[in-house]
């Protein structure tokens, strides 16, 4: 039928260890999505409006949002009666056909913006604990593996035991950290970091800065004045602005993406803890309303837990169960 | 496009079906999926949602509408009230050992707060309760997360025990809460790693270390911005380690928080804590009815409507108006005016919770000196009944009474008074320009008790 058959194939074939580190991550991420589709599909014997509701359900319990989820089954509701389909089952390819309309696959762009001419700046950004430090250690790592240069920067004047986190992951990785004392001024350490990457040809620097919620006006000015800093310096940096996103993160996350990119001009979202049950399906409304293409996405603690984002594997694993309902029916 | 709070949702579709002696069953309807539009936004468990949509419904339909309410705002009525049932009405504490130490776990997912908060419930316990807290380091995963916790210790001025990172987090905690006994700290915080609730060997390993040290609490730290996963790591955490409370963190965010709604549904356990910041102070009681308003985003309108119904008399209050548009009001009705206000509560949160009148900018600045309110009416009260109708009888040796009865001075009096006239101009001139277009007198009306 469809989408979704198209896209289970094109993943299988994908064979590397990518795919399977992936796929072993996003494993966990997995419910009985597929039992709940086929029992919905059971039990209902016509469409009718509590088969909608229960159809938002399973798309809300993705953490899609609200709104995608209500735009997309609204969207649906008008085209079941467009084409008179009656049954559930027949519901499902209209589903998939409306989802590849919702998730745009237009082959996006999800490599770093990498500077040719010099050194590449990264800055990160986000709210307290989604990952920020942990995912500066795992790229670092993946930078260092590739032969190049690295520095880390330690942005995180204000929690505790920020500086010593980033430190231990500079030694874990091999990689120089330019720090200041606790409590001094972020902009200087940035400051600093540059003069020193610079004088030691570094060919990335990652910026690791202090979490902060983004309703709060002058934590969210401090990171303005840190990104001036650094434009100051390297007029073309910082060349990525990672946004690090928790992937439990419900609604809120919308919230985060749109201030955050509205002050910091975020280019990118590493998407944190899918090694858990959570979806992170809000980063889909994301990328629907404010455009903001995932990069990465953590599927753990350890160094190599870090993969680039591929937005076929994604979906497929938040609805691989409906993938597998759908060829179940058409079996 | 900000968040709209129930309150906002449901007021057009209240308007609809406003005056009507009975909630109908199609009024519950529509506006049952406005409330659960609200709570799914507000990241409640889509299962939670729909339980607590079915209860609002069944209570709703058919009831008589109150009369001073709208069919709406008694459906906000019934939502309010099972929400709060649902959230717990008390606010509920620290279990305390009988034999101390008192031993508190924390536990919960990567990132969500666990150390601060230790570090928080150390600072609260020593600060409010007068204790002698020591905190255990037990989490040997996260890089630094001893250093971490040392710092806290240090900013604190208080021991943090740990025994580096190559020990076993089982041994750490039993050794941490022996010395806490041989040093004579009455309470023990253990700081564990962030783990995930489906990650089978921590998870064990946790148990592990409950079952050494046979904790008083075991808290579930859980970040307020949790999605509908809530439901899953409290369901889990709860099952393997039997939770005794949460402590939600980070609601000083702009996040609804419904994950507190969900996380009471199935674990039924209480909501202890709140962390209001990432400082070592910012940590709250849970106070489980304003988390009811904040999830909805109703501003309160429910306690306006109940307070509103039991106080305000509507034909009182329309004749008041009338008064009031003649400028003959007397002392009496000033009275009776300010004795209404004063049981709807505190003036700010009333104004508050007026869906609307944060918006509205003069409203947004005015400030209210509660204090001054009672020496107000002390003042009034002090007036004899022909005084009160007609405040020009006032002359020095009655105005010397007043203020020696009110315990006042001649020129709260007089400032009341001369207050009390300005009020009537005030009057006077709005209702001769009522029709006319509605001029902005320099700093509008000011009540006497305003600043
Ligand atoms: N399971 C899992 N845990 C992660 C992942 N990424 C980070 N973590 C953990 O999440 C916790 C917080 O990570 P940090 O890197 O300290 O987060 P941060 O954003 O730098 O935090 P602050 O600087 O305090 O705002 C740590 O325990 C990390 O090990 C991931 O992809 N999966
Ligand atoms: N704004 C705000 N930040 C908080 C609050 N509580 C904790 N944080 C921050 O959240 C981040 C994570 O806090 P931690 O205490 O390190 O979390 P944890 O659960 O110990 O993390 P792991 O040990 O890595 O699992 C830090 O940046 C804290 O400063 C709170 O109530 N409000
Ligand atoms: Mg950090
Ligand atoms: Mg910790």
């Amino acid at each position: 039928m469809n989408f979704f058959k198209k896209l289970k194939d094109r993943v299988t074939a994908q064979t590397d260890t990518v795919t399977s580190k992936f796929k072993d991550g996003l494993e966990k991420t997995r419910s009985s999505f597929a039992e709940k589709m086929n029992d919905l599909a059971a039990r209902y014997r016509t469409v009718d409006e509590d088969f909608f509701e229960e159809l938002e359900e399973l798309l809300i319990s993705a953490d899609v949002g609200v709104h995608t989820v209500m735009e997309l089954t609204e969207e649906l509701r008008t085209e079941v009666k467009r084409q008179n389909v009656k049954a559930p089952k027949d519901v499902l390819p209209v589903i998939s056909e409306k989802l590849v309309a919702k998730l745009d696959y237009s082959g996006e762009d999800y490599e770093l913006n990498m500077n040719d001419e010099g050194m590449t700046v990264i800055l990160f950004v986000g709210v307290n604990g989604v990952g920020k430090t942990t995912t500066i250690g795992k790229l670092a790592h993946q930078f260092k593996s590739e032969n190049k240069n690295v520095v880390l920067a330690a942005g995180d004047t204000f929690r505790a035991g920020a500086i010593e986190q980033l430190a231990v992951w500079g030694e874990r990785v091999g990689v120089n950290v330019i720090k200041q004392a606790e409590g001094s001024d972020p902009a200087a350490v940035m400051y600093d970091a540059i003069q020193s990457a610079r004088s030691k040809k570094a060919d990335v620097l990652l910026c690791d800065t202090a979490g902060r919620l983004q309703n709060k006006v002058n934590l969210m000015k401090e990171l303005e004045k840190v990104k001036r800093v650094i434009s100051r310096e390297v007029p073309s940096a910082p060349h990525e602005v990672l946004l690090v996103l928790d992937a439990t993160t419900g609604q809120n996350a919308m919230t985060q993406a749109k201030t955050f990119k509205e002050l910091t001009d975020v280019s990118g979202i590493a998407l944190t803890k899918l090694d858990g049950t959570a979806k992170g399906g809000i980063v889909l409304a994301i990328r629907n309303e404010l455009n903001i293409p995932v990069k990465f996405v953590g599927l753990g603690e350890g160094l190599d837990d870090l993969q680039p984002f591929d937005a076929e594997q994604f979906t497929y694993g938040l609805f691989q169960e409906l993938v597998e309902a759908g060829d179940h029916k058409a079996e | 496009m900000a968040f709209e709070g129930l309150a906002e949702r449901l007021q057009e579709t209240m308007s609809k079906i406003k005056g009507k002696g009975k909630v109908s069953e199609a009024d519950v309807k529509t506006m049952a999926r406005e409330v659960r539009l609200a709570l799914l936004e507000a990241d409640v468990n889509f299962k939670v949602v729909k339980q607590f949509v079915n209860r609002v419904k069944e209570r709703a339909v058919g009831q008589e509408v109150m009369k001073s309410l709208t069919p709406g705002q008694q459906v906000i009525k019934v939502v309010n009230e099972e929400l709060t049932d649902l959230m717990g009405r008390e606010e509920s504490k620290l279990e305390q050992a009988e034999k101390p130490p008192t031993v508190i776990m924390m536990v919960g997912l990567q990132g969500s707060g666990k150390t601060t908060t230790a570090a928080k419930l150390a600072n609260y316990l020593r600060k409010e309760k007068n204790r002698n807290p020591m905190l255990v380091a037990a989490d040997v995963y996260r890089p630094a997360a001893i250093d971490q916790l040392n710092t806290l210790g240090k900013q604190l001025n208080m021991p943090v025990y740990s025994q580096g990172t190559e020990a076993n987090p089982v041994d750490i905690v039993r050794e941490g809460v022996e010395q806490a006994k041989a040093e004579n700290h009455d309470y023990v915080l253990l700081d564990t790693a962030g783990r995930l609730h489906v990650d089978e060997t921590l998870m064990e390993e946790l148990q592990g270390m409950k079952d050494a040290v046979q904790p008083d609490e075991v808290l579930l730290v859980v970040d307020a911005m949790t999605g509908q996963d809530a439901v899953n790591v409290a369901e889990h955490f709860n099952e393997q380690l039997s939770i005794s409370g949460v402590v939600l963190t980070k609601l000083d965010g702009d996040t609804r928080g419904g994950a507190a709604l969900s996380i009471r549904a199935v674990t039924e356990k209480p909501i202890k804590f709140a962390g209001m910041g990432e400082k070592i102070d910012q940590l709250e009681t849970f106070h489980p009815e304003r988390m009811a308003s904040r999830i909805l985003g109703m501003g309160d309108v429910l306690s306006l409507i109940e307070k509103a119904q039991t106080n305000v008399d509507e034909e009182r209050a329309k004749e008041l108006e009338k008064k009031m548009r003649n400028a003959d009001i007397s002392f009496d009705d000033f009275l009776e005016q300010l004795e209404q206000v004063k049981s709807m509560g505190p003036l700010e949160d009333i104004l508050g919770m007026i869906p609307g009148a944060g918006k509205m900018k003069g409203l947004k600045n005015m400030q209210v000196d509660e204090s001054q309110i009672g020496r107000v009416e002390a003042i009034v009260r002090s007036m004899t009944k022909a005084e009160k109708q007609d405040p020009k009888l006032m002359n020095a040796s009655r105005k010397r009474r007043i203020a020696k009865g009110s315990g006042t001075t001649v020129q709260d009096v007089n400032k009341l008074l001369k207050q009390f006239e300005d009020m009537k101009k005030m009057m006077k001139q709005m209702s001769s320009m009522n029709g006319k277009k509605k001029g902005k007198g320099k700093g509008g009306m000011q009540l006497p008790f305003m600043r």
